[in-house]
Parts: structure tokens; C-alpha cells; sequence
């Protein structure tokens, strides 16, 4: 069976991009619009990669992130923030909340796929 | 921009999911004021910030790039640095009116425009402070991800052909492998560069008491050898190097060369300089917004799809042939009464009964909340009452009102001309409502609410209302009432929605000339809805929209005539009455009218027109059907009213082409065909008739006016 | 004349690219249309009249659902009117036109054959063609010593629909 992966992010087309670039990869795609949402799907379902956006209404990828490493199933999953800034201090924040890298947007299908194989 | 098949489509998506974002944020800076909290400005940046991650994903480079712009701006708002102004918010609303064009040209593969693009550039510009002439911001790319480090030597390097390898010391933070970054995969990347040379240190690990399972206590020397450039490395270690100690030493270049060497321990002070004077990007809003606040949401819910609208009709039709058979076999079931066949009808009925669900359910699919139409409203109030000098405070109310997506289309246009005309011509200026004892403010307020199968949309302003004195004077001059006629102030009001009527005494570039009141009740019309206003001087006016939820099925009343068996839209009928002799006046040569209570009203012979042969053809004893379109009214005389009954609409062009007088077909329980009349064509029919036959025998004496006022008169009493 | 036949039988095959048609009866006269155009034939129902449309257009009709034209082609070529009788049927045809495409019920006095027609067999009509203004002809075609007229339906029902003129109003 292929490797599960949660892509959240608040923006339909997007999630359709990682979507289409990550199934057709023969990846197993789970999605989720907000934080909220994949907060709720995590709690009671397993992903081998968390891929979140940033900016999203209700709780923001940071904040996903944090509480996503607070479960136990979660503690040792890769996850990668989706971002579109390049600084350091963002990154920082990532790392802090507990994040394994970034995405800098944009990226082509290519390129996430290049990232993800890095950690799965 | 060339995008390959399935990227094409799901920028489909970004396209159409841009425009909501936009409209979204276009909401939001309306609603911006002193009071504005955080998540308000909050979900304008995100819609802009995730337009602009979208447009470069896709390399609309043009659009991320202006977006870019427009989402600094607002970052700055958000944050505090900049000060919310009607200046900023007036400019943003124009980058939302230039986002939307951008979007569309782009889909459309159209250039850009980019004169406006740049003036709007440089305002936004001129709104940060910034010096003129700094360019655009480019959106962040892929060469924009190495660390913005020692440049200069870094490239140099980079260029240098003598680097034969290099030297990495690398002493990762000890969350390393808890956030699971991986030195194996990271040695597996390098060994693709080149051929390397591992080498760890294993001083840190602490005695096992002490050990930390999931902590990472290693560090690395790696020599990799191969031309490789420092970005290759930079990507790889990316992920690690905060916090971490991380050396890469060039091998093989002259001494002269200095040794690029980068000491994340540095980072975290430096952040901390820069931290205060910068403003936050990434971090989470302060007091984390509580589950479920989403008022600008830019994407729908979650759990909803888009289906295309042919699938949609496409099921619609088979739910209207379910419909037809079921109702087809409860007609059989009528000559079934002898024993036993119980069990039959009551299967019918359920039958019917979840039919009528299921068509119900279909239906709710192309519904949607009347609230994608209102929502505009709030920017042109703002834009208009801007212009105008006057001030408007819009109410909404019943946005969640739903109605088919075609319809919904439709009654847009008309809406805002309605609106654009109750603010230049209802809405008094401050200075006038403050002199007429009013509030400064006016109130112009957009409701929708259902009444039985319909929808009713209505416009009201307490602004002046009409001039009732006024809108009879012009009626009068342009010989659309007779001097001597007396009209109820209800009519008077509905004389605006005459063909070329205008009461504005100077048009203004508001309402303008183009359309008028008529065409705006000629669309209402063809929607197969009404319009009525009722106005009191001083008080306001109220404009009453009476709409079909849906343009697939129709509340139809089944009129027979001879063997022909017609539709009538109960939503245009007023009344009908029994027709006596004495009520029927032949006027003018072949022309008859009925006289009901103080109007005639025109009289057409159904079968005449559609040249059947009725049960008898003396009008004693017929049925006249008082039927309105566009506010005019004619009897229809029929042989007999029928069943009235929920029809579906189908349509007689697919496979024919239009009929005069027919508005379309329905097919009826016993399986044949029905034809639905057009009511507003049938009355232009008679009115054209009226006129000629008219002109003919009186001359031009008499403009056929007693007519046309019995065609002004709105029912709104009946 | 160069003809290829075969029955519907089919036991004869034709030379060249050959095209199947489904003749029908008209006076007397035996027309083909592309048998890849028809959808059925079935038995005259109750047809709804369409007011004010010219007397060769006899109505519509319920077809599954779709409301489908009834078209007299008796009457379109100016031919005696009779009863319909036994075998009177309408052929249901999918033409161009409209949207996309149309559906059309052609009321004939009978349905007589298929056949296989040599593409390349078939002439061009002269000017006069039985009862049919020869631009609705695609070609004729000698089946078995017997003539038949192959039809252009796509012009001759377009030129139904599009051309006929509606009564308007005022005249009614």
C-alpha cells in the first residue's frame, strides 16, 4: 500500500495540485481545508506525511503543526509547511512548532515531489 | 503559458477560486472600519496571500506579482504598521476591481492591462512610503530560497572551477531526529552530488542514564568531493541549519579564497535584533480565533463539490421524466377501482410522494443563496454614495435565500440598476434629509425572503419617494395617460415602469440613459417574475420583486380550448371571471373588451389566435383569463380552466425552434405534449393589434390610450 | 449504370465504401436516408399541434421525455394529402442543427427497405428529382432496377425549420 499523506490547505486549487502531483505518484492523499479539519481527521487516522499551507482560516499550519506533534501518533511524522516566504524567521517559527522543512511556493509538481521523497 | 492538460484544469479551479477570494476580500474592506478586529483584516491578507501562492504555483507571474503588492500593503495593515485609511481601502478596492480583470484576461489568454496595473502599482507605492520608482516586489522563486547569505562569496566560489569538494562539520540541534529530519537521508542526497566520506563524532552521547532516546547526539564531518555548487549543499541542509552548527569549507582552493563559512549559531540573535522592528508574517494571530469563526471564508464548505451545471440539467431531466411516468401510471391507476388493486394506488402514492422529493432534492442542487448577488451591493453603495455626496448605510437581509443558479444569473443586472436608481434618484443628500428632519443617513436595505414557490426580492430606501405630481405630469405630456383619466396612486407609481419613461430631470452618469425602469420589469418578465413599487412622498419606496424560484418547472394552470390543452404561469394570471354578454363591448371595429370593475381590459380569443376550433365560438359562457405582463393586462378567453399543476419546462427549440406566443412545452401525465403560452408575447401580440387597428379607423386622433392605461394599471389590489 | 446492391440480407458485398440506407415510400416514389440517422420508426401518436405553423408541420410529440417535431413530408413536396393509412410511420431522424443536433419525426406513407449503396455508384441528380428540389438530393442510386432518391436531411429538415415562415400574429 502506498504511504498516506495529509495536504492541508485552505485554497481548492492547491489541494488539487498536491493532490494530482501526489496521487499520481502513487501516493495515498487525505485533505483538509483548515487546521481544524485536519486536526479532527489526524485524531483519528494515521498519515506517514503532513504537507500544510500557512495562512488559513481557523488555525493556521504553525499552529497545526504544534498541536499535530502534541498527539502521539503524530510525534515522529514528517511534516512540511507549505509556505511562500523565503526568511529565516519563518522557517524558524516552523521549526519551533516543531515542523521537518518547507516547501517554498511556488513549486512545481516536480519539485514537491523531489521534497516529499526526501522525507518519505 | 502553455499549462499541460491536468494543470489547465485545476487552474480552472484557481481562476474561479480567485474570483471568491476576491469578492471576499472586496467584502472585507468594505466593512473596514475603526472598529475592524484583527481576524477581519486577517482573512482579507490570507484571500490575497493565497491568490498570490496560486497565480505563481501556476506562473501567472503578472498576477502574483501585482498580488504581492496588494498583499504587503495589507500585511502592514494587519500588523499594525500601517494605519487603516478610506484612501488605502479605496485603493485596494480598485486592485480588487484590477485583480478581477487580471484573472480574466489571464483566463481568457488576453494581455493585461498594464497602464493600470502600474497606476495602481505606484499608488499602493505612495501608500507605504516608499521612494517611486523602487520596482515591483517580485514574488518569492525558486532562486530566491538559498539563504541570502555571504553572497557575494558564495558566488564567487560557486564560479570558482578549483573547488574540488567540500568540507561540511555539521552538529545538528539535538530535536533533529524528533522532527524527523533524517542524517541518513540527508548523506544519501550528498552521496548524489558526489562521492563522500563520513566521519562521526560520537563525544556528545551522555552516559545511558542520562540518554535521551530521541534526542540526536551525533555530529558529522562529511569531505564530499566533486564540483559542486555551495546552492546544491544549502538545499540539502535547508531544513537543519537553524539552531545548528553548520561549516562548509571549500577544498581545493587557493588559500586567497575565502572560506564560506556559515555559523547558524548567529541566526537566532540576529532574529531577535530585526525581530521588533518587523513585522510578523507568519504567526499565528494573537488569541487564537475561536472554531467555526470564518466570516470571509474564501473557499465554500468543505463538504461541497462543483458539478458542472449540464450534469446537473442532465439529471433534472430524467428526475421530470420520473415525474411523468409516475404520474402516468397514477392515470392508469384511476380506471383501476375494482378490488384488490389497493395495494397499486397506495404504491402510487408513495411513488408520487418521493418522486415530488426526489425532483425537490434535485432542484436544491442548483440552488444558491441569493447572498453571491447581494454581496456586491455593499461596494457600489460605497463606491455611489462617494460619488453622489451622499451618505448610505446598506442592510442586508435573507441573503441565504435560495433560488436557481440561472435565475439568480439573471436578476443581478436589474438589481443593481434598481439600486444604482434608488441612490441617485431616492436618497436624498445629507443636507436635504437634515432639512426634512430625517437622519443624515439614508437606509437603503436589499431583502429576500420565500413566499410559497416563489421568491421576493424587494429594494427599499426611505429616501423621498416618488413625486407622484410629477411622474402624472410627464405621463400626461408624453400622451401615455388621457388628460381626463384619474389613476390611484399605486398606478401613478407604476407609470415609471412605462417604456421610455424617466422621471430624472438631468440624467446622471448614475443611472445613465441606457436602460430604463421598462426593461428592467421586460427582464423581471422574461424570468417569469413581477415587479411592483409602492412609494410614499417623503417616506421611501419599496420595489417588490416576485420571482420563480427555478426556470425548470413552473406552477402552471391547465386552460382548455376546443381539444387543445394550453399552460397559463399562475404567477401571470390575475383572475379569472365567468364572461357575460353585457360585460363585452365590441369598441372599434373588430376589437372587443371586457369591462372589469372601472378598466377594459383588451380581449383575446385564444383560439383565434391559435387558430383552433373552440367548443363554441360566442364569447357568452367562456372563461376570461385576466392575465399581466410587463404591467399591461388582456383577457384571455378560454373554453375551460383545468387542473393546476407543477409542469417541467421543456424546451420547444432543442428540436424545433422558437413559437410566437409559446414560451415552451410541458409533457402532461397521459403523455402528450402541452404548449405553455407566453404571456408577455401574446400581450405584445394584442397591443401591436390594437394599435394598428386603432390607427386605422380613428386616425391618429386617438393615440389607443384608454387601452394602454387599463395596461398600466397594476394589480397590486387584486 | 454502375450500381452495387444487396438486400438486407447482405449476402452480396458491395465493392468500395458502401453506406447502408432505409428507404421509404412517398407517391411512389422510394427515398433514402443514412441509416446511421435514424433512431426508430414508430406508429403516428397524438401530436400536439403548434399554432400558427405551416400545414406540413403537423405538431410535436412526446419521445421519451424530449418534445419531438412532426414533420409531413407528403405535404412539404406539395403532394396530395391522403389518410394515413396501415402503414403510414414516422421516422425518427437526428439531423444538425439547433444546439446541438436535432431530433425529428418525418411522417412517410411506409417504410420499404435497407440497403447497401456503393459510394461510388450513386449519381448526381438532374434538375428535376421525383417531387424534391434537387438541392435536398444527395444522389440517386439504382437498387435492383428500381430508382431511389438519396436525401440531404440535414438540408432538406433545416430548411424545414429555419426557413418555413411562421404566421405571425398579426395575421392570425
Amino acid at each position: 500500500m502506498g504511504k498516506r499523506i495529509l495536504a492541508v490547505d485552505d485554497s481548492a486549487s492547491m489541494r488539487q495540485m498536491v493532490l494530482f502531483t501526489l496521487q499520481a505518484a502513487g501516493y495515498e492523499v487525505a485533505q483538509a481545508g483548515d487546521g481544524i479539519e485536519a486536526l479532527n481527521w489526524a485524531r483519528t487516522s494515521t498519515a506517514d506525511l503532513v504537507l500544510t499551507d500557512v495562512h488559513m482560516p481557523r488555525m493556521d499550519g504553525i499552529t497545526l503543526v504544534r498541536e499535530l506533534r502534541a498527539l502521539d501518533h503524530y510525534k515522529l511524522v514528517p511534516m512540511l509547511v507549505l509556505t511562500t516566504e523565503s526568511s529565516q524567521e519563518r522557517k524558524a517559527d516552523g521549526k519551533r512548532a516543531g515542523a521537518t522543512g518547507w516547501i517554498v511556493k511556488p513549486f512545481n509538481p516536480a519539485q514537491l515531489l523531489a521534497t516529499v521523497a526526501r522525507v518519505i | 503559458m502553455t499549462l499541460d492538460p491536468e494543470m489547465a484544469e485545476i487552474a480552472k479551479v484557481f481562476f474561479q477560486e480567485s474570483r471568491e477570494g476576491l469578492d471576499s476580500m472586496e467584502a472585507g474592506l468594505l466593512s473596514l472600519n475603526a472598529a475592524t478586529n484583527r481576524e477581519d483584516i486577517d482573512s482579507i491578507f490570507r484571500a490575497a496571500h493565497s491568490m498570490k501562492g496560486g497565480a505563481a504555483t501556476f506562473g501567472f507571474t503578472e498576477v502574483a506579482a501585482f498580488t504581492h503588492r496588494v498583499e504587503t500593503l495589507l500585511d502592514e495593515m494587519r500588523t499594525g504598521v500601517r494605519p487603516i485609511t478610506a484612501d488605502a481601502i479605496q485603493t485596494l478596492l480598485q486592485c480588487c476591481d484590477c485583480m478581477r480583470e487580471m484573472i480574466a484576461a489571464t483566463e481568457a489568454e488576453q494581455p493585461l492591462d498594464q497602464g493600470r496595473i502600474a497606476g495602481l502599482d505606484s499608488d499602493i507605492t505612495h501608500i507605504l512610503g516608499e521612494p517611486a520608482g523602487v520596482p515591483p516586489g517580485a514574488p518569492p522563486s525558486a532562486a530566491s530560497r538559498a539563504a541570502p547569505l555571504a553572497v557575494s562569496t558564495q558566488e564567487a566560489i560557486d564560479d570558482d572551477p578549483q573547488v574540488k569538494g567540500w568540507r561540511i562539520d555539521f552538529a545538528p540541534v539535538a530535536d533533529l531526529l524528533r522532527l524527523r529530519n533524517e542524517p541518513a537521508r540527508m548523506f544519501a542526497e550528498l552521496e548524489r552530488l558526489g562521492a563522500i566520506v563520513t566521519q562521526a563524532d560520537v563525544s556528545r552521547i551522555p552516559s545511558l542514564d542520562m540518554l535521551d532516546p530521541e534526542a540526536c547526539y551525533l555530529s558529522w564531518r562529511i569531505d564530499i568531493t566533486g564540483q559542486i555548487p555551495r546552492r546544491a549543499l544549502d538545499d540539502i541542509f535547508d531544513w537543519v541549519d537553524a539552531g545548528c552548527r553548520l561549516e562548509f569549507t571549500p577544498i581545493g582552493v587557493s588559500p586567497a579564497g575565502a572560506p564560506a563559512k556559515v555559523d547558524s549559531q548567529a541566526q537566532p540573535a540576529n532574529i531577535a535584533a530585526q525581530g521588533p522592528s518587523r513585522p510578523e508574517r507568519e504567526a499565528p494571530p494573537p488569541g487564537a480565533p475561536p472554531p467555526g469563526a470564518a466570516p470571509h471564508k474564501t473557499t465554500g464548505d468543505p463538504g461541497s463539490i462543483r458539478v458542472s451545471t449540464k450534469k446537473l440539467d442532465n439529471i433534472i431531466n430524467l428526475v421530470g421524466e420520473l415525474l411523468i411516468t409516475q404520474s402516468m401510471l397514477s392515470g392508469c391507476a384511476e380506471g383501476i377501482n375494482q378490488g384488490g388493486f389497493d395495494r397499486l394506488r397506495q404504491g402510487l402514492t408513495q411513488l408520487a410522494r418521493n418522486t415530488r422529493e426526489l425532483q425537490e432534492s434535485v432542484m436544491q442542487i442548483r440552488m444558491l443563496p441569493i447572498s453571491s448577488a447581494f454581496n456586491r451591493f455593499p461596494r457600489i453603495v460605497h463606491e455611489l454614495s462617494r460619488k453622489l455626496g451622499k451618505k448610505v448605510e446598506i442592510r442586508l437581509t435573507g441573503e441565504g435565500t435560495e433560488l436557481d443558479k440561472t435565475v439568480l444569473e439573471k436578476i443581478s443586472d436589474p438589481l443593481v440598476h434598481l439600486v444604482r436608481n434608488a441612490l441617485d434618484h431616492g436618497l436624498e443628500t445629507p443636507e436635504q434629509r437634515l432639512a426634512g428632519g430625517k437622519q443624515e443617513t439614508g437606509t437603503l436595505e436589499l431583502a429576500a425572503a420565500h413566499e410559497g414557490g416563489n421568491i421576493i426580492i424587494e429594494v427599499r430606501d426611505d429616501g423621498a419617494g416618488l413625486n407622484k405630481a410629477r411622474i402624472l405630469k410627464r405621463a400626461r405630456e408624453r400622451g401615455l395617460v388621457p388628460v381626463d383619466q384619474e389613476l390611484t396612486d399605486e398606478q401613478i407609481d407604476n407609470l415609471i415602469f412605462m417604456p421610455g419613461f424617466s422621471t430624472a430631470e438631468q440624467v446622471s452618469d448614475v443611472s445613465g440613459r441606457g436602460v430604463g425602469m421598462d426593461v428592467v420589469r421586460r427582464n423581471i418578465n422574461d424570468l417569469g417574475g413581477n415587479v411592483q413599487i409602492l412609494s410614499k412622498e417623503g417616506q421611501g419606496s419599496t420595489i417588490r420583486i416576485r420571482l420563480p424560484l427555478t426556470l425548470a418547472i413552473l406552477d402552471g394552470q391547465l386552460v382548455r380550448v376546443g381539444k387543445e390543452v394550453y399552460v397559463i404561469s399562475l404567477l401571470s394570471i390575475v383572475e379569472t371571471i365567468q364572461v357575460t354578454r353585457d360585460r363585452l363591448n365590441t369598441l372599434v371595429g373588430r376589437t372587443e373588451v371586457f369591462r372589469l370593475r372601472d378598466e377594459f381590459l383588451p380581449v383575446l380569443k385564444l383560439w383565434d389566435q391559435f387558430g383552433v376550433e373552440p367548443d363554441s365560438r360566442s364569447a357568452e359562457g367562456s372563461l376570461l383569463v385576466v392575465v399581466e405582463a410587463e404591467g399591461m393586462r388582456v383577457g384571455v378567453l378560454v373554453d375551460d380552466l383545468l387542473a393546476q399543476q407543477q409542469v417541467v419546462i421543456k424546451s420547444l427549440e432543442s428540436n424545433f425552434k422558437p413559437v410566437p406566443g409559446i414560451a415552451g412545452a410541458t409533457i402532461l401525465g397521459d403523455g402528450t405534449v402541452a404548449l405553455i403560452i407566453d404571456v408577455a408575447d401574446l400581450i405584445h401580440a394584442v397591443f401591436e393589434r390594437e394599435r394598428g387597428a386603432l390607427g386605422r379607423n380613428m386616425g391618429a386622433g386617438l393615440p389607443g390610450a384608454r387601452h394602454r392605461v387599463s395596461g398600466t394599471s397594476l394589480g397590486m389590489a387584486s | 449504370m454502375n450500381t452495387a446492391t444487396t438486400g438486407n440480407g447482405g449476402d452480396k458485398v458491395a465493392t468500395g465504401f458502401s453506406e447502408q440506407y432505409l428507404t421509404f415510400m412517398l407517391a411512389g416514389e422510394e427515398y433514402g436516408v443514412d441509416i446511421l440517422r435514424v433512431q426508430e420508426i414508430k406508429g403516428l401518436d397524438k401530436v400536439t399541434r403548434i399554432p400558427n405553423s405551416p400545414e406540413h408541420v403537423l405538431g410535436v410529440i412526446n419521445l421519451r421525455g424530449a418534445v419531438v417535431p412532426i414533420l409531413d413530408l407528403r405535404r412539404r413536396f406539395g403532394l396530395e394529402a391522403i389518410a394515413f393509412g396501415p402503414t403510414t410511420v414516422v421516422i425518427v431522424v437526428r439531423v444538425a442543427g439547433g444546439q446541438d443536433g436535432r431530433t425529428v419525426g418525418m411522417v412517410v406513407d411506409a417504410v420499404s427497405e435497407v440497403y447497401n449503396v456503393d459510394a461510388g455508384a450513386t449519381q448526381l441528380p438532374p434538375d428535376v428529382c421525383g417531387s424534391v428540389d434537387t438541392i435536398f438530393v444527395k444522389g440517386l442510386a439504382t437498387v435492383e432496377k428500381k430508382m431511389l432518391i438519396l436525401l440531404d436531411i440535414d438540408r432538406l429538415i433545416g430548411d424545414i425549420i429555419a426557413n418555413e415562415s411562421m404566421h405571425g400574429f398579426a395575421a392570425a
